[in-house]
């Protein structure tokens, strides 16, 4: 009796999926109501979690120089980078609901450390400079990374991802400015840019994932369509990028095996620390302790504020049933 | 330097300054996502106000960077250190409260402020309603949540008299917008169920003393973190 049944149920779900297959296929999107394989509607959820955590936890290490911005232009900009990251947070979690997870079951897992952020984040932003290198560095990655994902098979994501990759390639212009006033400044300020740079480099090439041989998640991402080059593309693609922009900035790269490759036309580049990567992810990284707990903390804090919230918003409720 | 300017753009140019700066701390520590975004875009818009004033003064990063604390013209409310969410709503609701009232009344005026007022009473319209909407969230949702929001209110009360200190060639009877404001703000606690605070608006030190450059002791911590990296390399640019 469990077999035919088994096999009643069988018969619908093979519709299902040829449907869902043929519109990878056809490279149209897959939205909110359609049927999916549990396995992408969890792949979908863990890395859209992953990124909207990434935006919040990435709030703070930018957010620790607003107080300290050397000029109010700066500030302004500062201030209004932060702000779109938390916005993009919102559209992120919302994005995910549309899969069937709140954004509060969402955060707890965040807190309870069962869901990642973006190891970047784990790395302290120690001068002003490190703004400018985030925002030329780590903003730079993610677009590179994030830019296919406007082409991603899931239709929310996908549209989430076109707004947000346009408000990320302006922080990234903004921090390469940034960067570049502090080289063609004063001796002190040049120095600030360098070192910066030669802190961010690294770990922002580590910002694509492990190398495609040990790629856990690639291949069956790739044949859904929810990404579109593998982590060694995008890096390679990334360096050929920044190569040019950092002699314009007047800025080096610290990688003595950095050299175009006539035959390749692309940049040889040295070989990644993949221990501080595996050890960052672990949760040895300079500031994963600080990141998360303060993010624990405003959490906690704010959970009276949330309640009132609730309660205020029960209150409206019923005494607008009552006056009806 | 045009006198008249100095008397009246610098204390409001402080006054939105100093609000912003405060304001920007909350950033990455706001009770829920959606409070990050409002309060990083209240702090934008005061910011933004505080450049179109310093700017009819000076220059504004020398205003903003190379002051020292006896210099600065904000009234003390404004400096205040956040406290909990609810004594930052009360702040804002104190201080949204008041800076409606005044640009309303430069918008209408023909001073070199005008322009600028009638930009910003767009934007100070939002945040009060954004003050007045936590208040009653606040005020009328749980014991505690009522508890600190009363606190904040009755804690910030002695600072708001010196809202209404005249300010030298503003051409507005700042006195005036005393009664506006007291209704305003009692009905807004009345309706959050929570009450007016009583004593007195002032102490005999604090009346009218950020406006003449006398500020309370955690602002001159709060300039020196805001100061720092500009006074440390002199001349350059950014």
């Amino acid at each position: 009796m469990t077999t035919a049944a088994t096999v009643e149920e069988a018969a619908p779900q093979a519709g299902l999926l040829a449907a869902f297959e043929s519109a990878l296929a056809e490279d149209s999107r897959i939205e909110p109501r359609d049927w999916m394989p549990d396995a992408y509607r969890a792949t979908l959820i863990r890395q859209m979690a992953q990124h909207a955590h990434s935006e919040i936890i990435g709030m703070q290490p930018e957010a620790n120089w607003i107080s300290r911005a050397p000029s109010l232009r700066r500030k302004a900009i500062l201030m209004a980078k932060v702000q779109d990251e938390a916005g993009h947070g919102l559209y992120l979690y919302s994005a995910a609901e549309t899969l069937g997870v709140g954004r509060d079951e969402l955060l707890d897992k965040l807190h309870a450390g069962r869901q990642r952020y973006s190891s970047i984040f784990n790395y302290p932003t120690l001068t002003w400079a490190d703004v400018g290198a985030v925002g030329w560095l780590v903003d730079g990655a993610a677009i590179t990374n994030q830019v296919p994902l406007c082409r991603c098979s899931y239709g929310p994501y996908a549209r989430a991802m076109v707004r947000i990759c346009k408000e990320e390639s302006f922080h990234q212009r903004q921090g390469y400015e940034l960067l570049l006033a502090l080289s063609r400044g004063t001796e002190a300020q040049h120095a600030m840019a360098q070192d910066a740079v030669d802190r961010w480099w690294w770990p922002s090439l580590m910002m694509f994932g492990p190398p495609d041989t040990e790629s856990g998640h690639s291949e069956q991402s790739m044949a859904w369509k929810i990404k579109r080059h593998s982590n060694d593309e995008l890096r390679q693609r990334f360096v050929d990028i920044c190569v040019p922009q950092a002699e314009v900035l007047g800025l080096t790269l610290p990688d003595p095996d950095l050299r175009w490759n006539e035959e390749r036309g692309a940049h040889d580049f040295g070989d990644i620390d993949w221990t501080e990567f595996h050890e960052v992810l672990r949760g040895n990284g300079p500031c994963n302790e600080q990141r998360i707990t303060q993010r624990r903390t405003a959490h906690e804090q704010g959970a009276w504020v949330r309640e009132a919230a609730t309660a205020y918003a029960a209150k409206q409720g019923t005494e607008h049933g009552e006056v009806r | 330097m045009n006198p008249v300017l100095v008397s009246t753009a610098l204390p409001l140019g402080d006054d939105a300054l100093v609000l912003a700066q405060r304001l920007g701390e909350w950033a990455g520590h706001a009770p829920v996502l959606e409070e990050d975004v409002a309060l990083a875009n209240i702090a934008l818009d005061l910011l933004g106000q505080a450049r179109v004033l310093l700017s009819l003064v000076g220059d504004e990063d020398e205003l903003a960077f190379g002051r020292e604390e006896r210099a600065f013209r904000n009234v003390q409310l404004v400096e205040q250190p956040n406290g909990d969410f609810a004594h930052t709503i009360a702040r804002q609701l104190y201080f949204s409260t008041y800076q409606e009232l005044l640009y309303t009344e430069l918008a209408q005026g023909d001073s070199e402020l005008a322009p600028l007022a009638a930009k910003a009473v767009k934007e100070v319209a939002y945040h009060h309603d954004h003050a007045r909407q936590w208040t009653l969230r606040l005020g009328d949702g749980t014991a505690e949540s009522h508890e600190r929001m009363q606190r904040g209110l009755d804690a910030l009360w002695r600072f708001t008299g010196e809202l209404f200190q005249p300010v030298e060639g503003l051409g507005t009877d700042l006195g005036a917008l005393r009664e506006p404001w007291l209704e305003r703000v009692s009905a807004v606690v009345r309706q959050a169920t929570l009450t007016m605070p009583e004593g007195p608006d002032v102490t005999s030190w604090s009346a009218g003393a950020g406006r003449q450059g006398i500020h309370t002791e955690s602002f001159g911590r709060m300039l020196a973190e805001m100061q720092h990296l500009h006074r440390a390399h002199p001349g350059a640019t950014w």
